[in-house]
């Protein structure tokens, strides 16, 4: 792999990792794998672009996290309100996102940013290297985003959303209104993840309708092999790993096409991982069980002979 | 303290499946009065534990608590004066939490608004404390994740979760009966300790008749969504376990 090749996997990967952030929160917080997240993402990069084109990048990105706020608010609000199915309430933003975002983005399937202002662009002449400033951004967005969600997590409303997808009975047993949680739980991870999608668009310089599609693996595949490497220790810990693992898997992607793989397997590669990895328990417990009986045979037959 | 009036309510109304689970109970229960209620299978118990606590909205009548009425009510709301242990040792606690963290969510009383940061030393040396009320051991284990322990000591620490901030009505819904009998005697002994010692008004399902008519100052018999038997002072002295164990049989 070179160097080039190498850093700009890291890169994509701090970016990639607000995704990821946004799914850890929905998914091993709230319990819920929610593909409202792709609308999410979609939506914060068209927006992103929208506004970078008329001049506004910083404000892309901001709108960005709005978008996906709102996108999240609308999954809660079927979820709770409405008693959606948590994975239906999910599929169903998602579907209507992408009718929004191709409005945002004025019925075009993508928008390029190749000639326009963005932040790194912007970042790069104060630097006076666009390597460092794609280097840079991302990594300042994450930090304060990890900062952010670390103290979030151990203040008392940060204490009932993690409860609320622990024990959701004991909940509303201490009184913590769990349609409320489930709102700001939702609102967070979701503007995580449409940040990401902002940051991107900005990145890579073109934003597409589609670029959404399959992200709920790739961000799944980063968060598992986060936690496959460090473990599950204090939160803190768990939201630093999900960051490592996001930027691991980008580096693998990478590695990866230095092999010439196929990109078009990629997909399947990612959704291989997420299969083993979360089945991974249950193939342990068969193999177990396997041997116990074998033991079990063998010991038999001894007998038998004796 | 609490008063029903005339609480019903009917299962899957208007299909073949129709079911009356609570027929126009009205009950008061004065402050610190500590009610036992038995009955069989399907005699509306726990659908009245569910309606005082808000699971669900009753289809008639009003439950006032305290002066205040709290039909309406969500569950979330009546829950900061209710406090409630259930069977299963699994339901009261969040598992991936640590003990210091689960009591912190039950402890309402605690300054600072919802962005409060942390748990402060003085708060983790009241859990502590209390914590060592339960001779468990648990006092030294804040930082554990209550997923890690046994049953009973999950119960133990409901317990304590649910009286931490004195509610005004307790409600224990059989929340022994998962528990081998000499880790429930404890969680038993427990629980009377701190309801005498903040007086509050209970009520307790039970399916132990002995221990129905032992603790407490009242037992309630239901059958059929109605309340059947209302024992207390006298009567229920004179009432033996054979006697409404005999009337119990009837019944179911």
């Amino acid at each position: 792999m070179t160097l080039v090749a190498f850093s700009g996997a890291v890169q994509l990967g701090l970016i990639l990792s607000l995704l990821a952030l946004g799914i850890f929160i929905v998914y091993r917080i709230l319990g819920v794998p929610d593909l409202t997240v792709e609308g999410s993402f979609a939506a914060g990069a068209s927006v992103s672009a929208v506004l970078t084109v008329s001049g506004r990048p910083f404000m892309g990105l901001v709108a960005a996290a709005c978008m996906g706020v709102v996108a999240g608010m609308c999954t809660a609000f079927l979820q709770t309100k409405m008693r959606v199915q948590p994975i239906l309430a999910g599929i169903l933003t998602m579907m209507a996102s992408f009718s929004v975002n191709l409005y945002i983005m004025n019925g075009r399937p993508n928008i390029p940013l190749l000639r326009e202002e963005t932040l790194f662009t912007i970042l790069a002449t104060r630097f006076g290297s666009i390597q460092a400033a794609r280097f840079v951004l991302p990594l300042v967005v994450v930090l304060i985003s990890v900062a952010l969600l670390g103290v979030f997590f151990h203040t008392r409303l940060g204490l009932a959303v993690r409860a609320t997808g622990d024990n959701e009975e004991m909940c509303r047993a201490s009184s913590i209104n769990t349609t409320f949680t489930k709102f700001v739980g939702l609102a967070i991870g979701n503007a995580l993840a449409a940040l990401g999608g902002g940051l991107i668009a900005q990145y890579q310089g073109f934003a597409d309708i589609n670029m959404g599609f399959g992200m709920v693996v790739v961000a799944l595949a980063s968060l598992i092999i986060g936690e496959a490497i460090f473990g599950r220790r204090t939160m803190l810990w768990n939201i630093g790993s999900v960051v490592v693992g996001a930027v691991i898997y980008r580096i693998i992607w990478a590695w990866a096409f230095s092999f010439r793989i196929d990109p078009a397997n990629l997909r399947a590669i990612s959704a291989l991982i997420v299969a083993v990895a979360i089945s991974y328990p249950a193939i342990k417990n068969m193999c177990a069980v396997y041997k116990l009986k074998r033991n079990a045979k063998k010991r038999a037959r001894g007998r038998y002979h004796a | 303290m609490l008063r029903l009036e005339n609480i019903s309510k009917t299962f899957h109304a208007g299909t073949p499946n129709q079911r009356v689970a609570l027929c126009d109970v009205s009950l008061y229960l004065p402050k610190g009065d500590f009610v036992t209620i038995v009955g069989g299978n399907g005699a509306g118990k726990t659908t009245l534990m569910n309606a005082i606590s808000g699971v669900f909205l009753a289809d008639g009548g009003s439950i006032v608590l305290d002066g205040q009425d709290i039909t309406f009510l969500p569950e979330h709301k009546r829950a900061k004066h209710i406090g409630r242990l259930f069977q299963d040792p699994m339901k009261g606690t969040a598992p991936n939490m640590t003990i210091a963290e689960n009591l912190a969510l039950a402890y309402k009383q605690a300054s600072g608004g919802s962005m409060r940061v942390g748990i402060g030393k003085k708060l983790l040396a009241y859990f502590a404390e209390q914590l060592a009320l339960l001779e468990l051991g648990l006092e030294d284990r804040l930082k554990t994740k209550l997923g890690l322990l046994s049953g009973g000591q999950r119960q133990a620490v409901t317990l304590l979760m649910a009286t931490i901030c004195t509610p005004k009505l307790l409600m224990l819904d059989e929340h022994t009966a998962a528990l081998d009998p000499a880790t429930g005697e404890k969680v038993l002994r427990l629980t009377q300790e701190i309801i005498q010692k903040e007086k509050i008004t209970t009520i307790m399902v039970t399916h132990n008749i002995a221990s129905a008519l032992e603790l407490g100052n009242r037992t309630i018999m239901m059958d059929n969504g109605k309340v059947a038997l209302d024992l207390s002072g006298d009567a229920r002295k004179s009432m033996t376990v054979e006697a409404l164990m005999t009337k119990f049989k009837l019944s179911v």
